[in-house]
């Protein structure tokens, strides 16, 4: 068994926190895992990459088209990873750009939204979410984060169960009640929509 | 806090460094001290996070721990208490041990009493980080042991013998990580806490004033305890060979086993694999036993190729005849981290096997990049601001080492160059000899008390005319918010005697000094003109904490952070807090006008001053 998944966003949206529960979880059930992370100067407002690897593995860091599932908090950034992935690699992002100060200086614009969703949809699978939207709604935009591990949490890809990931989030994050809220929000969207295409 | 409590046979989720810190409690570690430095900080973080717990829970902590004022002191402190009976260790990052280098070139040939790890970590591939250089050099420099973990379980694991193969030794060890092995998390095997000391006691002996005629009798004495240590390299259980039953040898060490390991899945290959753990000094015989057993042989290791050539020369001395690859056969790189991308292909084109890894996705759209930038409310933009708009156009910026780096990017790019910690200072009085121009250098407070202090004495002492700026945002910012000797607290989480910067400025004879605060722009650029107009040298000290404090220091009193917009029934468009101040939570909308991300606004309100036509209004509150 080997599961892999990239994690990805912008320093400040909770990838670390995403990536480190992803670990407990793992390690919780049994599972042989690694996490890479990004600390330092990497985190200032730039992009963030974690990789998460589990079961049987030696190695931290994610081979291209070998990632089962890309999970980013902004579109974008989702984009950047897709060498990772393969025509079987489901891609789960959030939809709410984030635009880097160096559309400005450098000349690139950033591209639309939905010519991000389509080249992704090119190349593998794809959920896109609102999970700004969805974090307002379980109380704070800060929980967004967690509304994309509980839209993880049903796609069927993760080792171990969605309640093992949320006694974890009980666990070890703060403001339980709205973390507990935005993982189930991200789990339900994702859940009627995959009713939707039954 | 699961690091502490968790029970012997327990497995738990640690990042590389974090399992450092765990093995040294496991040791018995008395003593700890460090430099932060990523990718080393959170070593010492998790010593100062597991103190400062047990003292809330009014339970003793059984080690001595402190963020020294630099390296070197770090490395001294470390081995007084060493040379005291003590188990010591001091971590930093590798261009930490460059400053610390002094200390311990000769500490090898005093050699150590309690058990003594000096822990480097180093960066390939630099993600934060001003060189790559490969610090197994220091090793084989000083005559050093030296321990490289793969893992943070193996982390963990030769932290704790490492105390015991340096007391069986006399000699201080290093256990070199990288950044891939520092800040991977992973499963942890939990172990007995073992008691410490305490406290140590000297004894005094001659043959530790390192005098020409000790430092002689001393330097043969270090090589003939290396000879033992490559008995105990021999005979370790960090250096072995995993079996395969194949006629290719892969020869690894640190984070590059793991790649040796996951890519002979991969190609699905017959190679063994020669771990080597156990690097300084290397298991001569074991080396010989697998180039002999084998026709092929690949050296993983990234950065220098100090195990390939080890290996060269021991083929050679033992006439055996044996095809090494490597970097020298041109399939690997001297430059960055490895990955398995790279170990895969690599391994293919040696063995002329198929590469089997994927074609992975692509796009044609171009993206635009996301570098690291200051965040948005930081402090030091304001002043970069400043500063820039009174100084002449040529001015020179000597920069340094911490977070106001970034400002090297536009729209500030208030850079121009960076040797090290400290350099900003020395290259200022440089530059100031060296031409005509104007001069302001940047550096933080944390870097001003570890390496600034020098310099500006040079400055005063020769009246260089420059102006030097300490951005004091009363923290390590960088590497994760430590304290450093201006701060009110220790480590451990103790009251200290913070010094005052412009007390210390002072002291040392610089007769022009202002300290000014950001919340107010105007006076900030009245303070940069005045310093320059100053004949000689002139220091301005910025001082505001780093916003990311002032958030969390908010949030946990149940303050709310304001939320800034612009009013577009009155911006003008002039565009000045996107194209001159820079914040990154202003952008560009569709229409072409400049919003505020309200996500990313730490609501600072310094663009309020920026803006010309009060058009940037605060509209509501967050959490």
């Amino acid at each position: 068994m080997k599961v892999e998944i990239v994690l990805t966003g912008v320093g400040g949206q909770g990838v670390l926190t995403m990536a480190s529960l992803l670990g407990r979880s793992a390690v919780r059930s049994g599972i042989n895992v690694l996490v890479s992370e990004v600390h330092g100067m990497a985190q200032r407002g730039g992009s963030v990459k974690c990789t998460v690897r589990m079961g049987e593995i030696n190695s931290p860091l994610i081979a291209k088209g070998s990632a089962d599932c890309i999970v980013s908090t902004e579109p974008l950034e989702a984009l950047r990873e897709i060498e990772k992935a393969n025509k079987d690699t489901v891609v789960l992002t959030d939809t709410n750009p984030v635009v880097p100060p160096s559309v400005v200086f450098e000349k690139v614009e950033y591209p639309d939204v939905d010519a991000i969703l389509e080249e992704i949809k090119r190349n593998c699978k794809l959920y896109a979410i609102d999970a700004n939207s969805l974090a307002k709604k379980a109380g704070d935009i800060i929980s967004k984060n967690i509304v994309m591990l509980g839209a993880l949490s049903a796609l069927d890809i993760l080792p171990f169960s969605h309640d093992t990931l949320l006694e974890e989030i009980r666990r070890s994050l703060p403001y339980k009640d709205i973390n507990i809220r935005a993982f189930n929000l991200g789990r339900e969207e994702i859940l009627r929509r995959k009713n939707e295409e039954r | 806090m699961e690091i502490v409590e968790a029970k012997p046979g327990e497995t738990i989720l640690l990042l590389g460094n974090e399992a450092i810190t765990r093995g040294a409690l496991e040791a018995g570690v008395d003593f700890a001290t460090t430099y932060p430095g990523t990718p080393s900080s959170e070593i010492a973080d998790t010593f100062s996070k597991i103190a400062r717990y047990l003292k809330k829970k009014g339970k003793d902590v059984p080690f001595y721990f402190e963020y020294s004022t630099n390296e070197k002191v770090a490395l001294e402190i470390s081995a007084s208490a060493s040379l005291s009976g003590l188990r010591s260790l001091t971590c930093m990052k590798h261009v930490g041990l460059n400053v610390a280098s002094d200390a311990f070139m000769t500490f090898m040939y005093v050699g150590c009493k309690g058990g003594n790890l000096i822990i480097t970590a180093d960066d390939p591939g630099c993600h934060s980080s001003q060189n790559e250089q490969d610090n197994r050099y220091y090793a084989l420099f000083g005559n050093a042991p030296m321990l490289e973990p793969s893992n943070p379980q193996e982390a963990k694991d030769m932290t704790k013998e490492g105390f015991e193969i340096s007391e069986k030794l006399g000699l201080p060890l290093i256990l070199r990580t990288t950044t891939r092995v520092s800040h991977t998390r992973g499963p942890v095997k939990i172990e007995e806490i073992k008691e410490s000391k305490k406290k140590g006691r000297f004894e005094k002996n001659p043959f530790m004033v390192t005098v020409p005629s000790v430092a002689r009798a001393r330097h043969p004495v270090l090589l003939e305890k290396m000879k033992e240590a490559e008995k105990l390299s021999e005979k370790s259980r960090f250096n072995r060979i995993i079996e395969n039953g194949g006629g290719v040898g892969i020869v690894a060490s640190g984070i590059s086993v793991g790649y040796a390991l996951d890519a002979v899945n991969i190609l699905d290959i017959d190679a063994d694999i020669l771990k080597l753990g156990f690097t300084n000094p290397l298991p001569r015989d074991l080396c010989r036993k697998f180039l002999e057993e084998h026709k092929k042989i690949i050296v993983l290791e990234e950065l220098e190729p100090i195990l390939e050539e080890k290996l060269k020369t021991i083929a050679f001395d033992s006439g055996i005849k044996v095809e090494i690859y490597g970097k020298g056969s041109g399939h690997f790189s001297r430059l960055y981290e490895y990955n398995l991308d790279i170990v895969v292909s690599g391994i293919s084109k040696i063995l002329g096997v198929k590469n089997p890894l994927p074609d992975g996705g692509k796009t044609d759209l171009k993206l635009p990049s996301r570098p690291p930038v200051m965040c948005p409310g930081c402090p030091h933009r304001a002043s970069y601001y400043s500063a820039k708009k009174v100084a002449p156009k040529d001015t020179i910026y000597p920069t340094d080492i911490g977070c106001y780096t970034l400002g090297r990017s536009p729209p500030l790019e208030m850079a121009d160059v960076l040797l090290c910690m400290g350099s900003n200072a020395g290259m200022a009085c440089g530059f100031a000899r060296a031409t005509d121009q104007k001069i302001i250098s940047f550096m933080g407070d944390s870097t001003f008390f570890h390496a600034g202090l020098p310099a500006i004495v040079d400055a005063v002492h020769h009246n260089h005319d420059c102006v030097i700026t300490i951005l004091d945002n009363r923290t390590t910012a960088m590497t994760g918010h430590q304290p450093h000797p201006g701060s009110e607290l220790t480590g451990m989480g103790e009251k200290a005697r913070a010094l005052d910067i412009e007390d210390v400025v002072g002291g040392l004879g610089i007769e022009h000094v202002e300290t000014v605060d950001l919340t107010n722009l105007k006076e900030t650029e009245e303070a940069f003109k005045r310093a320059l107009d100053f004949k000689g040298p002139a220091v301005v000290i910025c001082k505001h904490p780093c916003i990311l404090l002032e958030i969390r220091d908010k949030r946990k009193r149940g303050e709310k952070i304001p939320i800034y917009q612009v009013n577009l029934d009155k911006c003008r468009h002039c565009n000045i807090c996107i194209l001159k101040f820079g914040c990154p939570a202003f952008y560009f909308d569709k229409d072409k006008n400049v919003r505020i991300n309200e996500e990313l606004c730490n609501g600072c309100g310094v663009c309020t001053q920026v803006c010309p036509f009060n058009a940037i209004e605060k509209v509501g509150e967050k959490r």
